[in-house]
């Protein structure tokens, strides 16, 4: 090797071991892995998922089945272990059972937002300024509405359920998550090493693929995991109103709302709906926060 | 040992299609104005101007030589090099590659072009993707050309082996975990694993230490040598153009106002602007310090450039006639020539200092 420099002479290439480059999503799964925080959070949101699908078999009792006398009773009575709702049905079946509804609220309009958002936002990001404005200006009709109102006014207009309460959601979360989106990928699209993978032949794709999507899917995966908790809160809104999931059908947010007139009788019954929105959330922003440190390299 | 892609300087390169003789880049004439606000205010809002950024460049690059580009801040030497791969398309003008002009019906595509030439950019900071370790970010150029990922990773084990980086230690790293030197190696490293012939280097060596600029500027000899590269070599520091280049171009905002061999245009520099830059360098000798700078004030603005010579409103020897007409610059196309785009060097271009029609 005529061309060893001083610098390179002191070893030899194929002397060398060879070491395994972590790629950078195999270095964040690494990462992640030995997070103690993010994986026992992690476990309580797959244990909470989990408890949801197979509601029907881990419930303890029907969460349908009402009774006249045993109503608002507190937690351990005559079996129900989280007491008893204003109709007497088991707090703790129903609560199961709304995880299903609930979840389901939760993670599917911010998925779709995600995936429809993230990638109208890169689009906007990375293609010319006609492009662009097309795009955030659509967004920007889609913001300038209060996001409860928009939601309400959109499953209004389509009618009530669960389905287009979902849609309405979805539409509510995509121009932020876009805008979070159309900014991270602005600020990576005029660095030198877009230019430098264009200039060593790289398509639109392949950069995209190889050196945005890594810069951006970050900042876009925080800001959607914080929309899940909004998302449950915001579908029980939905369902408050009757446009969303319609009683007798158990659901978090609409536990929460019919037992609020039962504060004064049983507090800590009204409490527990709450309870469980709040430790669903909670734990899905941990885990997002792990991701997001985990996705950092220089930490 | 070397990977068998890695053309050598002994081995004659199946690429060359015009041989020796043919200049491996011949720009012709290249224009790039960049549409801004500004300018008189229309009924329709804010007029329309346009940044003469690159405005009638041409020269010749001839295989196995560096070119250098030397220009104040602003000048349109970054704007060139990026016009010379593509990166912004020319308004005007043509690329002639080894014979081939570029994305042109019957020449060369400008991917084909871009499998020939590369570029090494400033800033060592914003030139690595942070999210990727810097052996892939030198693999990833062998693997969009169609490599499979264990053969681009081989060859950039390879290649950082050759800018001296130990690829066991530094491959695995994340950009911010090198130092500026260390980024630039692997710049070079990602410039050089596709295999280019042409090389433009971007200021490549502006952003370092003077230990460090020097380590990197014998690098880059020596790889040229290795690999039989032919370099274009952007700098706004005369003593790295002058150590590192054969040839000179020096720009002045958007025009080239001199070319030459290394050694005439610093011992006789012909253009008023050279011979400015020349004098501003600092001296070594404190008997000879500088107490007027030789070029005072910027350059005028690249939106609305001056009449006739550019230079002549900080020239010294302006005179009627560098308003009223534009100095040519002569014959850029041979390899020994020595030209400047000055009326002084004109013969009967009618400035005073001219020779007169036919003396010389």
């Amino acid at each position: 090797m005529s061309l060893t420099s001083a610098a390179a002479s002191n070893w030899e290439a194929d002397a060398l071991p060879a070491t395994k480059v972590r790629s950078y999503w195999q270095s964040v799964g690494y990462r992640l892995r030995h997070d103690p925080v993010t994986l026992v959070f992690g476990a309580i949101v797959l244990a909470i998922i989990l408890t949801a699908v197979f509601a029907p078999w881990i419930a303890p009792m029907d969460p349908y089945k009402d009774s006249v006398i045993g109503r608002l009773k507190p937690f351990g009575w005559r079996g129900h272990i989280l007491g008893t709702d204003e109709l007497g049905r088991d707090m703790l079946s129903r609560l199961i059972h709304g995880g299903r509804i609930s979840l389901m609220m939760g993670l599917v309009p911010v998925l779709v937002a995600t995936i429809v958002g993230g990638t109208l936002g890169i689009i906007a990001g990375f293609g010319g300024r006609a492009v662009n404005t097309a795009i955030m200006r659509t967004m920007d009709v889609f913001y300038a509405f209060p996001s409860v109102l928009l939601a309400v006014a959109i499953s209004g207009a389509m009618g009530g359920g669960i389905a287009n309460g979902m849609i309405a959601l979805s539409l509510v979360f995509t121009p932020a998550i876009c805008r979070v989106a159309e900014t991270a990928t602005a600020q990576v699209r005029n660095l030198d090493f877009i230019e430098a993978a264009r200039a060593s032949g790289a398509g639109t794709f392949t950069i995209i693929r190889h050196h945005v999507l890594g810069n951006v899917l970050g900042p876009v995966f925080i800001y959607s995991s914080s929309l899940v908790s909004v998302s449950i809160l915001l579908a029980s809104g939905l369902s408050f109103l009757g446009l969303g999931v319609k009683p007798p059908e158990p659901d978090w947010g609409l536990m929460l709302s019919t037992l609020r007139q039962s504060i004064y009788v049983n507090p800590l019954i009204c409490a527990v709906p709450g309870i469980a929105i709040f430790i669903t959330s909670i734990c899905f922003n941990l885990v997002s926060d792990g991701i997001r440190a985990a996705m950092d390299v220089r930490m | 040992m070397d990977h068998p892609t890695l053309t050598h300087a002994d081995d004659a390169d199946p690429r060359d299609r015009g041989g020796t003789a043919q200049p491996l880049l011949i720009a012709r004439d290249l224009r790039k104005h960049f549409q801004v606000k500004g300018g008189p205010a229309t009924l329709f809002g804010a007029g329309r101007a346009a940044v003469r950024a690159v405005d009638g460049v041409s020269f010749t690059l001839f295989k196995g030589e560096t070119l250098g580009i030397v220009g104040e801040s602003g000048c349109g030497k970054s704007t060139l090099a990026r016009l010379l791969l593509h990166l912004i398309v020319p308004d005007a003008g043509e690329l002639i590659f080894d014979g081939d002009t570029v994305a042109a019906p019957d020449g060369i595509t400008v991917r084909a072009l871009r499998q020939q030439v590369q570029m090494v950019f400033q800033d060592s900071y914003s030139s690595l993707n942070p999210r990727m370790p810097v052996q892939d970010s030198v693999a990833f150029g062998p693997y969009v050309q169609g490599r499979s990922q264990a053969e681009a990773r081989d060859i950039a084990r390879d290649i950082l082996v050759k800018v001296g980086l130990n690829p066991a230690l530094f491959g695995p790293r994340y950009p911010h975990e090198l130092s500026g030197g260390q980024k630039q190696r692997v710049n070079i490293a990602r410039a050089l694993a596709i295999n280019p012939r042409m090389v433009i280097l971007d200021e490549a060596v502006s952003a370092l230490d003077k230990s460090i600029e020097a380590q990197v500027l014998n690098l880059l000899r020596q790889l040229k040598r290795s690999f039989n590269l032919t370099y274009v070599f952007i700098s706004h520091d005369l003593n790295v153009v002058q150590y590192i280049s054969d040839r000179v171009l020096v720009m002045y905002l958007g025009h080239v106002v001199e070319l030459g061999p290394v050694d005439a245009i610093f011992d006789r520099p012909l253009h008023p602007y050279t011979t400015a830059l020349l004098g501003s360098r600092p001296s070594m000798d404190p008997a000879h310090r500088i107490d007027e700078p030789p070029l005072t004030g910027d350059p005028p603005s690249p939106i609305n450039p001056p009449s006739g010579c550019r230079f002549r409103t900080r020239c010294l020897h302006a005179e009627p006639i560098c308003a009223a007409t534009v100095p040519v610059l002569g014959a850029w196309l041979d390899r020994e020539s020595h030209v400047a785009a000055c009326h002084i060097q004109t013969p009967g271009s009618g400035h005073s200092q001219a020779a007169a029609q036919g003396s010389a």
